[in-house]
């Protein structure tokens, strides 16, 4: 029974299965809602006890336990049985390949978020109130529904030196320019250009989301207000430098910073379309080449640590901006 | 009670999402039939010392998937047929990354198939691996040669039998182009590089074609050429002092083979990828390099054996007078001849009686020969029982004669036996900056060398 559960081997099995699961899942959860439905008098505590359960046991075990593992591994040798103290992060440090991994991190964290925001905001103002303002929107929102690794193999096509589009489109401009057997660059090989070229893909993504929050944001400043600065006579670059912006600017921080965040983690596309090659890599992947490549796991787990504590200034204000936004609504 | 109805079923079609999301991410989970199959009618008399074992069943994870994965799924089927076995077999290409983590959660298969030797040491150093069987190391003994079996042991003890093989010291080039231009296979290294120059000279495209990308693995073909270079120009004794680090990485000897080999593969007027510079090797893909023999785009292409599928796969002729086939890698001293090749070693992870007894069927020449027949080409094997006939593709027979040539001094790829910072990782780095960046060629061994562990 076990083996025909674990196990399937048709499709029927795996259909059974499935439902099985479905069933349980919804049994679970009937139960958690019955319960917490039933009687009325009780504590609220109690209540919210048992809605906090699943999801603090969740966070529990699948993030606060494996945080801490991870800290624990980063000061053990590479297979996490003995103490080094600090070896892990002074080899990091030392590794002078390492600067150009973080370079390239901070380079992610600080030009993806300006530029998605830039070019979202931009665009939503352009759009906003054109005639054909859903279209233009679905168009520059439709890569956020490829993933991170789809889009880098997209991305790798239009970079590749022979058949790409953009160096067909190099080879073909500098044709127009009198070079006649002009070679594209190795947009991907020639550091540090290639960093920005992989940027490039997180910024086609990333510039839909930051356009449908910015939009929302832009449709919800009061008309009154508008109407006030059209009567003191302001338009065009004004409008949106003193009205729009400052009106918005709650939810241009969330965007920057939750963009900030995405940047941070941009292993999908590093890994997919470079791996470590080419002084491209980010922490993200060198942690995940040390971890699962190179069998290190004291080196990897520093590494994430690192990661970690980079990401921690840009989740506290991300966290307060928040904060902020609640409180004036 | 009408509002938490609402809910359940909102409930449900969460679960529902989710179910649909574990149900995709399967992974490439087959079973090779157990019993009542075609192969009835397979003679079992070869099966009869294993027993019966219907009821039993087998785990096997290999990183071979796709139409690999499926030869031997096949291959497995007569031993299944004839004992009652159930195989559930199981490939994927990200077996080096996740084996160790499997074998720590003490979810690892049955039987695993490790693709490199030095990751079979880490792996027995988590002390989960069994030695073999008695007969699984009497038919090492029997089968393969002693430099076989000690790529399959750690600390002198015997944790694994070969299973597959390929050699990787092979030129790739057109029979016909040859008639047509009049070149000849050369004997020696001096030969090779004269017969470049030759090409080169007449001009009608340039003598070598070379890529090394692959993904986040790119570089391991240019650590192969690197192999064999020194094997060639510092010998096979410098080359096991190497492997083991007993020489430094930037010692002259490997400095020079480097040099040795960047007389070809530095010279743009000798090699590219079919078009551009140098750099374009580093951006190409080892899958696309070689093809261009065929359009007369080069002359000569340096890969391991199992590159033949690529040139089948394009409906080429291969064969000793056909359009494309395969000349040994000629060493300076035409008397040496030392021959590169890599391989995979099963290693068991239980020692239940049926694990033991499929474990030494893969170690036998029935299965040898069984694999050989059910694969179209790119399979071999060290296991001298496998009848060389029964390979399908003629260069799987060359690579095979090559590696049951007496006088042939055998080695294992290197990269593959160095600590993994330094084999997949280092090493095939700075193997692509050679080539990206043109980076010198004592610098390359200087950055490998600081990369070994210290310990």
């Amino acid at each position: 029974m076990d083996e025909l559960l674990l196990h399937p081997t048709t499709a029927g099995g795996k259909l059974l299965l499935m439902i099985i699961a479905i069933a349980l899942f919804a049994l679970v959860m009937a139960l958690v809602l019955i319960l917490a439905d039933r009687p009325r008098r009780r504590p609220r505590w109690v209540t919210a006890a048992v809605f906090l359960f699943p999801a603090l046991a969740l966070v529990a075990f699948g993030l606060i336990y494996p945080a801490l593992v991870t800290i624990r591994n980063s000061f053990f040798d590479q297979t996490s049985d003995d103490f080094v103290g600090l070896k892990n992060f002074g080899f990091i440090l030392r590794d002078p390949e390492f600067l150009t991994t973080l370079r390239n991190t901070v380079a992610w964290v600080v030009l993806v978020p300006l530029l998605s925001t830039v070019i979202g905001l931009v665009y939503a103002v352009l759009v906003d109130r054109a005639k054909v303002e859903k279209f233009a929107k679905t168009l520059i929102f439709l890569p956020m529904a490829i993933s991170m690794v789809g889009a880098s193999i997209i991305w790798k096509f239009v970079y590749d030196n022979r058949v790409g589009a953009l160096s067909r489109a190099y080879v073909t401009v500098a044709g127009w320019f009198g070079s006649e057997d002009a070679q594209a660059p190795y947009w991907l090989i020639d550091a540090p250009w290639n960093t920005f070229f992989l940027m490039v893909v997180m910024i086609w993504i990333q510039a839909g989301f930051a356009m449908t929050v910015l939009s929302a944001s832009i449709k919800a400043i009061p008309d009154d207000i508008i109407e006030a600065a059209r009567l003191d006579g302001v338009t065009g670059i004004k409008m949106f430098r003193h009205v729009t912006v400052p009106m918005i600017r709650p939810s241009l921080v969330v965007v920057l910073t939750t963009v900030a965040m995405t940047a941070l983690k941009a292993f999908d596309i590093v890994r997919t379309m470079q791996g470590r090659l080419y002084h491209a890599s980010v922490v993200a992947n060198d942690f995940y080449t040390w971890s699962f490549n190179n069998n290190d796991k004291g080196v990897g787990a520093a590494l994430a640590v690192l990661l970690f504590v980079i990401v921690v200034p840009v989740i506290a204000y991300n966290v307060r901006q928040l904060k902020l936004t609640e409180d004036i609504r | 009670m009408k509002r938490s109805l609402g809910r359940v079923v909102v409930a449900a079609g969460m679960g529902l999402v989710l179910a649909g999301a574990v149900a995709a991410c399967g992974t490439d989970d087959k079973e090779a039939g157990g019993g009542g199959d075609s192969a009835t009618t397979a003679d079992c008399s070869a099966y009869e010392q294993y027993g019966d074992l219907s009821g039993k069943s087998v785990t096997v994870y290999t990183t071979f998937v796709d139409t690999e994965g499926a030869s031997y799924e096949e291959s497995f089927k007569p031993f299944a047929a004839c004992t009652g076995l159930t195989v559930k077999y199981e490939g994927s290409k990200s077996l080096t990354a996740d084996v160790l983590g499997r074998i720590e959660a003490g979810a690892v298969a049955d039987i695993v198939a490790f693709p490199q030797p030095g990751l079979l040491q880490q792996a027995v150093a988590t002390g989960k691996v069994l030695p073999v069987p008695a007969a699984v190391a009497q038919n090492v003994d029997q089968y393969w040669t002693a430099s076989w079996r000690n790529y399959g042991s750690v600390g002198g003890t015997l944790y694994a039998a070969p299973l597959g093989a390929s050699v990787k010291s092979l030129v790739w080039y057109s029979p016909s182009a040859f008639t047509q231009y009049g070149y000849e296979v050369p004997q020696t290294w001096d030969d090779l590089l004269t017969l470049t120059a030759d090409i080169a000279a007449d001009g009608q495209a340039k003598p070598w074609c070379a890529g090394i990308a692959d993904g986040d693995a790119t570089g391991w073909v240019a650590t192969d050429w690197v192999e064999d270079m020194v094997l060639r120009s510092a010998g096979p004794q410098a080359y096991d002092q190497w492997v083991n680090h007993e020489i430094r990485f930037n010692d002259p000897k490997i400095v020079d083979s480097l040099k040795e080999m960047s007389k070809i593969l530095r010279n743009d007027s000798y090699v590219n990828a079919g078009i551009g510079d140098i750099v374009s090797i580093a951006a190409t893909p080892w899958t696309d390099a070689g093809t261009p023999i065929l359009d007369g785009q080069c002359f000569l292409h340096r890969q391991a054996s199992f590159y033949g599928g690529n040139f089948a796969a394009e409906n080429a002729d291969v064969g000793e007078n056909g359009d494309i086939w395969a000349f040994y890698l000629p060493s300076s001293d035409p008397s040496s001849k030392p021959i590169l090749g890599a391989g995979d070693f099963v290693a068991a992870f239980a020692d239940r009686p049926e694990v033991v007894a499929f474990q030494t069927f893969l170690s036998s020449p029935e299965w040898a020969n069984e694999k050989a027949k059910v694969t179209d080409g790119g399979w071999t094997t060290a296991n001298n029982g496998l009848v060389k006939s029964n390979l399908k593709s003629a260069v799987d027979q060359l690579a095979y004669g090559l590696l049951a040539d007496p006088s042939a001094e055998f080695r294992f790829d290197g990269s593959d036996l160095m600590p993994a910072v330094v084999g997949s990782d280092a090493f095939w780095k700075q193997m692509t900056a050679y080539f990206a960046e043109v980076k010198p060629e004592q610098d390359v061994a200087d950055a490998i060398e600081a990369a070994w562990p210290k310990d």
